[in-house]
């Protein structure tokens, strides 16, 4: 593996790289140094960079007028709830498709797979009369059903690429062993499949977390996550910018820090194995 | 493992995934089509009748759809155009030797993780903002007049924000792929005498075509369908030139409460979305197999 | 106890026959071994008695109970896997001791029996680390105790040594067979080596594309081998094939010898032929021999013989030695 680069081209990708990262992380650099000016200073032409007044006084105030935790609540809710009941559809159907496939399996995959590549878009309208007449309008009842199912066929494939990944014979030394279907799902398969299930639930969570097709779409204030918060400052009411940045911080970093974790993840449960 | 026992067990465990993503997938789109046949107004409920084809009719040869879809499509290539010519450098760039690779590569994969409202706002007001945004700074830096980025090229202004978000995600798939290669099958063709070029030529790219392939059409499933960056930023203005097909069914549906124009412009949108996932479905099928 | 009898078992995936009709009767305490080229059959012959798969038709019958529909568990036999499928999140304590938590046992009687198996397997030094931190060799023999602590009916073995490098698959090899004889336990054990076979077994069962070709002991199969498909897969080098009427027996189709029953006879006494390589092994010489009509042939000739390549030779086969069979491949005896 180690081959041999001379030092000059090794500093030259590096500030090379570096210049490229910086440059892409920037937005989210700008947002974070923003959300600690003042009001003024987030305006003031020339942008100040590091040399101004930090202060903390915006996440306060996000809090105080717009009930920041209210939505941060109802986003946690939202998206652990809709990734926790994916899961519990989904790891029975995993192991099925993995461990018992029969003719049909690939199939079945596949078409799961084609259920995700509907637009949202063209069952808006059903989805939106379904839940005004049953009033799932602007509920977290309502956000969590419709996030589960979405995000289903990923949590599914996903759980199936890493249960694939498990040797069967090692499944069936614990047949041989004496342990019925039970056991060896809970004294064999889980804790050999804790990794892939981590990121499966990990990778999901976020993905429901940043969703924003449905939510605009489907909640106003009650059941709100953090996406529709955050959209209701496009509207904008004098001077904003400080307290926009600091509420999108709040959103979007324990989301990024998790996502850090999963990146490797993120790969094939995005693209469906076809890339590891 | 294939005893009866184990197969009854299978698919009474398959069973419930499967009924829900079927009720998932076929209600509604039976709904949609029903509509799409309707003359149905959510303004005046009492009164709708069938019309047959001519909400399509109507959908089709509407000026807006025309727009809308050249918006899609312009959106959608020129977001491919960019993740995918500027991440295939950058994934070379972070295979080589690099000080703090690590550290870049959560740099880059970052903006893949924020929620696309925030985004949208965050590039909206605090970079483009033609006053007091980071580029109109940068332009003065250089003498040139900042551009007023969503009056005097919107498109284009959304199709920056949508390539930020997608950017780390075809970065990060060729990333994985060129990992993936053989690090002796390079070594050979080094032995061989292969310049750099032209093992990038022979060996690096055709091993990246099908990881290209699998970026193209996953970032079109989700791209056919950008909302949120539109519905912050712009409102699919100014006039009907930031547009797409979804925000355009979006706005029949929500705002002009037109059930049926928006069912069959709905169907329209999810045949064009067929098209794509034909191929993807496809590509992944085959890895299936293997 | 155990023994195992198989009668009419037939299995089929789809429209392939696996295996058709096996008849076998396995004596209790008995090592047999399952050899066969790949693709014959005997892996899903294992795993067939084993319960991990169904059998489409017939009756597998241990100590005289058709086990047929009984789940892998409720059968009493341990398996030995090619890949050894130890658990990998389980210490080596844990991986021997699963069977027996499986089943219930009383702690005590657990570690009681798991300190046993480990001592006679020399794990001892090794019960609480996890199967990664074991060499190929050991985990192998975590993978034996955690078959003989349960005290089965009966070991399967699925290939259980490819994955070991030579020496040690020689090694391995003996400590099975030692380890066999001194339980007594019946043994069901599956290679493609015919030299594995022949070394290990009591009795042999020759598979060839789902058939049983031939059932007995080592020396048996190699003395008398039934058909043409056996005396061509036992022994090494492989037995010589003539065609009878070239050879002066026009009466039989075809005429075996094996290498080593061929003898270096005085100029103008057997088959001539030409030298095209020699081996020299020193304990053995092998000579491949062009003999024209006749074919290539292989000699082995016992001790150093100063032959090279474009050598004339005549080489005059064992007339007590020779296998002849009819044009179906089915050995004719006299």
């Amino acid at each position: 593996m180690a081959r041999k680069v001379t030092a000059r081209r090794v500093w030259v990708s590096t500030a090379a790289a570096w210049l490229f990262g910086f440059l892409i992380f920037l937005p989210i650099l700008w947002m974070v140094l923003t959300s600690f000016k003042t009001e003024l200073e987030a305006f003031s032409m020339p942008p100040k960079f590091l040399l101004f007044h930090w202060t903390t006084e915006n996440y306060a105030t996000v809090q105080e007028r717009s009930d920041y935790f209210h939505h941060a609540v109802n986003s946690l809710l939202i998206a652990g709830g809709s990734t926790l009941i994916a899961m519990i559809i989904a790891i029975p159907a995993a192991w099925s498709m993995a461990f018992a496939p029969t003719r049909r399996t690939k199939d079945i995959l596949l078409w799961m797979l084609s259920t995700k590549m509907m637009p949202s878009v063209g069952v808006l309208l059903p989805i939106y009369l379904i839940y005004r007449d049953f009033g799932l309008l602007d509920r977290r009842a309502g956000l969590v059903m419709i996030l589960c199912l979405g995000n289903l066929p990923i949590v599914i494939w996903m759980l199936f690429t890493y249960f694939k990944e498990i040797p069967k014979d090692i499944l069936e030394a614990a047949r041989m062993d004496g342990a019925t279907i039970g056991r060896e799902l809970v004294y064999v398969l889980t804790p050999m499949a804790i990794p892939g299930l981590a990121s499966t639930l990990l990778l999901n969570f976020i993905l429901a977390w940043n969703e924003a097709f449905w939510t605009l779409n489907l909640s106003t204030s009650d059941a709100a996550p953090l996406t529709v918060f955050i959209a209701s400052y496009s509207s904008p009411e004098g001077l904003f910018w400080a307290k926009l940045s600091a509420a999108s911080t709040l959103a979007i970093a324990p989301i990024i820090i998790l996502g850090w974790f999963t990146q490797r993840q993120l790969v094939r449960g995005l693209t469906f194995g076809a890339v590891k | 493992m294939a005893t009866q026992q184990t197969q009854v067990l299978g698919r009474a465990l398959l069973t419930p995934a499967v009924a829900l993503l079927f009720i998932w997938m076929i209600v509604p789109l039976a709904m949609t089509i029903y509509f799409s046949t309707l003359h149905y107004s959510l303004l005046d409920s009492e009164a709708w009748s069938f019309v047959g084809l001519e909400n399509f009719r109507y959908f089709l040869t509407d000026p807006a759809f025309l727009t809308a879809l050249r918006n899609t499509l312009v959106l959608v290539g020129s977001v491919l155009a960019i993740t995918i010519l500027l991440g295939t450098p950058l994934a070379l760039l972070l295979d080589q030797q690099v000080v703090g690779r690590s550290i870049i590569r959560l740099m880059v994969i970052a903006p893949f993780f924020v929620m696309p409202t925030v985004s949208a706002l965050v590039w909206k007001n605090l970079l483009m903002h033609p006053v007091s945004g980071l580029f109109a700074w940068v332009a003065t830096l250089v003498g040139t007049t900042p551009i007023d980025w969503f009056n005097d090229v919107p498109l284009f202004s959304v199709i920056l924000i949508v390539a930020w978000q997608w950017l780390p995600f075809a970065t990060l798939i060729l990333l994985t792929a060129l990992q993936s290669q053989d690090e002796e099958q390079k070594e050979a063709a080094e032995m061989d005498g292969a310049s750099a070029l032209s093992t990038f030529i022979y060996l690096t790219l055709p091993h990246l075509a099908r990881p290209i392939t699998v970026v193209i059409l996953i970032e079109t499933i989700f791209l056919l369908t950008v909302f949120a960056e539109i519905f912050v930023t712009t409102g699919g203005g100014p006039g009907l030139a930031t547009t797409n097909i979804a925000f355009l069914i979006y706005t029949q549906a929500l705002v002009q409460y037109d059930v049926g124009n928006a069912s069959a412009g709905g169907l329209v949108a999810v045949v064009i979305a067929n098209i794509v996932a034909f191929f993807l479905v496809r590509i992944v099928g085959r890895n299936l197999e293997a | 106890m155990g023994q195992i009898t198989l009668q009419g078992v037939r299995k089929s995936f789809g429209p392939v026959n696996i295996i058709k009709d096996a008849n076998l009767d396995i004596e209790n305490g008995s090592f047999v071994v399952f050899v066969g080229p790949s693709g014959c059959g005997k892996t899903t012959l294992l795993r067939l008695i084993a319960g991990l798969e169904d059998v489409t038709g017939g009756q597998i019958l241990i100590d005289g109970r058709n086990v047929v529909g009984v789940p892998p568990a409720k059968r009493g036999l341990s398996m030995v896997f090619q890949s050894y499928a130890l658990y990998p999140h389980m210490s080596v304590r844990g991986n021997i001791a699963f069977g027996l938590k499986m089943a219930g046992l009383p702690r005590s009687d657990i570690d009681r029996k798991v300190e046993a198996a480990a001592a006679t397997l020399n794990l001892t030094p090794y019960l609480d680390r996890k199967p990664r931190e074991l060499s190929g060799g050991q985990r192998q023999r975590v993978a034996i105790g955690r078959a003989i602590v349960r005290e089965p009916k009966a070991f399967l073995f699925d290939e259980p040594l490819s994955n070991l490098d030579a020496a040690l698959r020689v090694q391995m090899r003996m400590e099975v067979a030692k380890l066999q004889k001194q339980l007594a336990t019946t043994a069901i054990y599956v290679t493609h080596d015919q030299v594995e076979a022949m070394t290990m077994a009591d009795k042999i069962v020759v598979l060839n594309a789902g058939n049983i070709e031939q059932y007995g002991s080592p020396l048996e199969l190699y003395e008398r081998p039934a058909n043409l498909f056996v005396a061509g897969f036992i022994g090494s080098p492989k037995m010589n094939f003539v065609p009878g009427e070239v050879a002066g027996e026009p009466s039989v189709a075809t005429l075996g010898v094996r290498p080593e029953h061929l003898k270096i006879g005085k100029e103008g006494e057997g088959w001539p032929g030409t030298v095209s390589v020699a081996e020299h092994l020193g304990s053995d010489t092998f000579l491949y021999v062009d003999a024209g009509k006749l074919g290539l042939l292989t000699a082995r000739c016992i001790g150093e013989f100063n032959f090279k390549a474009g050598d004339r030779i005549w080489l005059s086969p064992d007339p007590a030695r020779l296998h002849r069979f009819d044009k179906d491949g089915v050995v004719i005896r006299t």
